[in-house]
Parts: C-alpha cells; sequence; structure tokens
C-alpha cells in the first residue's frame, strides 16, 4: 500500500533521512521504533507530504505522492505534539476539518463520545492540556474511517483511561485490517498491539521483521527484549 | 479555497486589530476634513497617512498573523488540501479584511468630502498600497523560521519603500544633475510602490511641489491617461511578484 523508495532529506548539517527504502502492505500494524532524533517524524511527515524529500520518491496505492494531495483522504494522522489555531474551540477545529474532508461518510464518533469531548467543545485550543490536546489529536485522526493510521506517539500525554481507550481503538481498527503505522518509545506498550517492527538509526532503516520471526530469531520473550538483544549483539 | 477562505476571514474579523485599524483610521481621516477649511489640506493629510501607515499596519499585522497562522497551515497540511490554497487563502482573506478596514476607515470620509474622481484614485491606491505590502509581508514571513527577524525583514522593507527611497532617488539626481537623466528616475521610482501611489495621486492633485522629487519629475513625464495606465500595471505587479515568489517558497517548505 505505501512504498517508500530510497528517500533521503538533509537539514543542514543532520541527515535526517539516508536513502530509506520500506514497503508496508494493508492489514499491517507496524511499530516504528528507534532513538530520539532518528529519523521516524521526518519519515512520518514525509508520508503526509509535510516534509519533501530530497531525493527517492514515495508511492501511495501505486501513486507518486509528490504533487499530490487527495491521497491523504485516506490517512488519519495522529501527531506527536498537536498544534492547533489557538483562538478556535475545539467544536470549531473539528467542524473545520469536517468542512475541509467534505466526506459524506458518517464520521466515526466512537472517540468523540468515550473521551467526553461533547462536553468541552466551547473551549479554546490554547487553554487545553496537553493530554487533551491529544484527546482532540486522536479523535480527528479515526474521525473519518482512514484505510491508513499514523500515530506519532499516540499514548503519550495521555491518562491511563484515556490510553486504554485508544489502545482498544488501535486494537478495533487493526482487526479491520487497517494499516497503522505507530511510533512510540514505550516498547512494553506496543507488546500484542503491532505485528511488525521497523528500526531505524541514524536516518537508516535497521530492521523490518514480522514480530513473531523477530522473537525466534533472537530468542527472547518481548519485542523490548528482542531489541535490546539486537542492539548489543549488534546484529542486523 | 473558499471554505478556508472563510474561516481565515472569520479569523481574521474576530482579532481586535482589524477593527482597531479601521477606527483609527476614521478618526484621523474624519477629523483632518473636519479641522481643516480646504478640502485639498485635508487630502494632503489623507495621503500622508495612506502612504505611511496603511502598508506600514498591513506589512506589519500580516507579518505576524501568518507566523501566527503557523499551527493552522500545519493542521491543513497533513488534510486533503492543495498547498497553494492555504497559502492563497490566507493572502485572500487577510487583503480582504485589510482593504475593508481600510475603505470603511478613510474611503468613506474620502468619498463624502473630497470629488469623486480624487476620492476613488485615493482608495485605489490605498486598497493596491494594502494589498502590495501584505503581499511583500508573506515574502518575509517564508524567509526566515524565526518571527522576530521575518517581522525586522517586513519593518526594514517598509523603512526602506516608505522613507528611504526618495531620498535615494532625490540624492542620486543631485549627484548626476548634469546628465540627462530623467528617464531613469522615472524607472527608477517604479522600484517602489509607495511611490507609484505617490505619482498617481500626484496626477491628480496639483500639489507636485510638496510631494518629493520623483514625484515632479513624474509629473512631467507621464501627464496623461498613459502614466496612470502604467502605474496601476506596475502596481498590481508589485502584488502579483512578491506574492508568486513566497507562493513557491511555500509549496517547498517543510513543516
Amino acid at each position: 500500500m505505501i512504498v517508500i523508495k530510497n528517500i533521503s532529506k538533509r537539514f543542514g548539517k543532520l541527515q535526517a533521512l539516508d536513502h530509506l527504502s520500506l514497503q508496508l502492505s494493508r492489514g499491517a500494524c507496524v511499530a516504528l521504533i528507534g532513538p530520539n532524533g532518528c529519523g521516524k517524524t521526518t519519515l512520518i511527515k514525509s508520508l503526509l507530504g509535510m516534509v519533501l524529500p530530497d531525493e527517492g520518491s514515495l508511492i501511495f496505492n501505486g501513486q507518486d505522492i509528490r504533487h499530490n494531495n487527495e491521497y491523504r483522504r485516506q490517512i488519519g494522522y495522529m501527531p506527536q505534539i498537536g498544534r492547533y489555531p489557538e483562538n478556535m474551540t475545539i467544536g470549531q477545529v473539528i467542524g473545520m476539518i469536517k468542512g475541509i474532508r467534505n466526506s459524506n461518510e458518517t464520521p466515526d464518533y466512537e472517540l468523540y463520545e468515550q473521551f467526553g469531548i461533547d462536553r468541552m467543545l466551547h473551549k479554546k485550543m490554547r487553554t487545553l492540556s496537553g493530554g487533551t490536546t491529544q484527546k482532540v489529536s486522536a479523535t480527528l485522526a479515526f474521525l473519518f474511517h482512514p484505510p491508513v493510521l499514523i500515530l506519532d506517539e499516540p499514548t503519550a500525554g495521555l491518562d491511563p483511561v484515556a490510553a486504554e481507550i485508544l489502545k482498544a481503538k488501535i486494537a478495533d481498527a487493526k482487526n479491520k485490517g487497517r494499516l497503522i503505522l505507530i511510533t512510540s518509545h514505550l516498547l512494553s506498550e506496543l507488546e500484542g498491539m503491532v505485528n511488525q517492527v521497523v528500526f531505524m538509526q541514524e536516518g537508516k532503516l535497521l530492521l523490518h521483521k514480522d514480530t513473531t520471526e523477530l522473537k525466534a530469531v533472537t530468542g527472547q520473550k518481548t519485542i523490548k527484549e528482542a531489541i535490546v538483544h539486537l542492539l548489543k549483539t549488534g546484529a542486523k | 479555497m473558499i471554505r478556508i477562505l472563510k474561516y481565515v476571514t472569520l479569523d481574521i474579523l474576530k482579532n481586535r486589530i482589524v477593527i482597531i485599524y479601521a477606527v483609527v483610521l476614521a478618526l484621523f481621516s474624519w477629523s483632518a476634513f473636519g479641522l481643516e477649511d480646504n478640502t485639498s489640506k485635508g487630502l494632503l493629510t489623507v495621503l500622508n497617512l495612506l502612504l505611511l501607515t496603511v502598508p506600514l499596519v498591513s506589512v506589519l499585522f500580516s507579518t505576524i498573523y501568518v507566523y501566527n497562522n503557523n499551527e493552522f497551515i500545519e493542521l491543513l497540511v497533513s488534510h486533503p488540501v492543495r498547498r497553494s490554497m492555504i497559502w492563497k487563502a490566507l493572502f485572500a482573506g487577510l487583503s480582504l479584511s485589510m482593504t475593508a478596514a481600510f475603505i470603511l476607515g478613510a474611503g468613506l470620509p474620502l468619498l463624502l468630502f473630497a470629488d469623486p474622481a480624487t476620492a476613488l484614485i485615493m482608495i485605489a491606491a490605498g486598497v493596491l498600497l494594502s494589498v502590495i505590502f501584505i503581499a511583500i509581508a508573506f515574502l518575509s514571513s517564508i524567509v526566515t523560521r524565526d518571527k522576530a527577524k521575518g517581522i525586522g525583514i517586513a519593518i526594514m522593507l517598509w523603512l526602506y519603500f516608505a522613507l528611504l527611497f526618495d531620498g535615494l532617488v532625490l540624492f542620486l539626481y543631485f549627484q548626476f544633475a548634469d546628465y540627462p537623466i530623467e528617464k531613469p528616475v522615472v524607472l527608477l521610482s517604479a522600484l517602489s510602490p509607495v511611490d507609484l501611489c505617490r505619482i498617481l495621486i500626484l496626477l491628480r492633485l496639483d500639489v507636485s511641489a510638496m510631494m518629493g522629487y520623483t514625484g515632479a519629475i513624474f509629473k512631467n513625464f507621464f501627464g496623461n491617461g498613459w502614466g496612470l495606465i502604467l502605474s496601476f500595471s506596475l502596481l498590481l505587479l508589485w502584488i502579483w511578484v512578491p506574492f508568486r515568489v513566497s507562493l513557491q517558497k511555500f509549496k517547498k517548505k517543510d513543516l
């Protein structure tokens, strides 16, 4: 569904992405992991067309995403730090995004209801706590039944109850055969949720494996242990 | 485009600055015409307002507005919206609100007190100057990510166009007074939209002596309809070029 061909991106001296190639297919729930500053967010932003790679190409459903924006209709994106127009209220932001998407489908209000967003529609984005902003981001990401979900640190900043609601929603989307891409630092949290692991370092792809295969190769029980084992032995 | 434009315009109109700007413009224009017993003195006051204040407020407000709307831009970019649409909607929204504020503030008294042709030319010049300096603001805010630097560039550009340029032309004129340099000077004045507007209005009013040297030469050169058409086309170019350049840069910007 998504084919990334040899993309590179440089920000001044920093090589954020270094000739990275990756293929993601429908139904996969992929954990995108790696140390801080390894290029995870840059990769995600390239997929969304927010960052334009210096070279290489990104193919979404057989179409090059360069000079194309309609493909984004199929993506739900939850940013790591949601930044919203400060003077708008939650209701206005949701209304505006609905207006822009102009979708005929009935929106998916499950998260909206579970997070109790209807009770704070009049609150200005400026006054929201980090966790509430994350709830709004999550609601927006799932609102239009997107076939592809890109979640950048989805549970960071959420309280345990909200995090559980979101995880259940992600599991539900996975069962529906959506392609899900999650970045997280909490490897234990991804356990049981993801079925593939992509490990990046310094803008390069170190490995892309099924979780079961990864555990079998390294002889470890959890993803966390397997990754630590790999890093220690330096094997690929 | 229309949908985004709606949100942008509503957002700007909610911003009190634009309303205060319209009220201040109105106060100055009404008092200029009300206190002076002859209209042409009032017109000169409004002219100065138009050549200095309108560009300054347009360029400053727009630069700050574009920086403050980074979040809005980021939010929209991850949705199925063309990038150029976002930029154009921001530009159209700002132009509409600033123009409306100018027409309500300074345009109404002009229409009431000045003769219709002069009033119309001054309103046209004011509208064009507003939009030109919004285009310049878009250019300065895309050049750098740093808000302080961007605002600095915007103020420098305003200072240059509104104050320094005429002095520079005058200086050049005196330095090369022994040579036939009228034509180059006319060409030079096309390099500043504020000077162009001054010329445009000068060709209507008969007060060239008070309006700087460039104006005097231009009046000799284009005392007819061609001068008007040429100045208007040059002013439109002053909107188109900075906005085009900023749009190209915005399309390639990493967010």
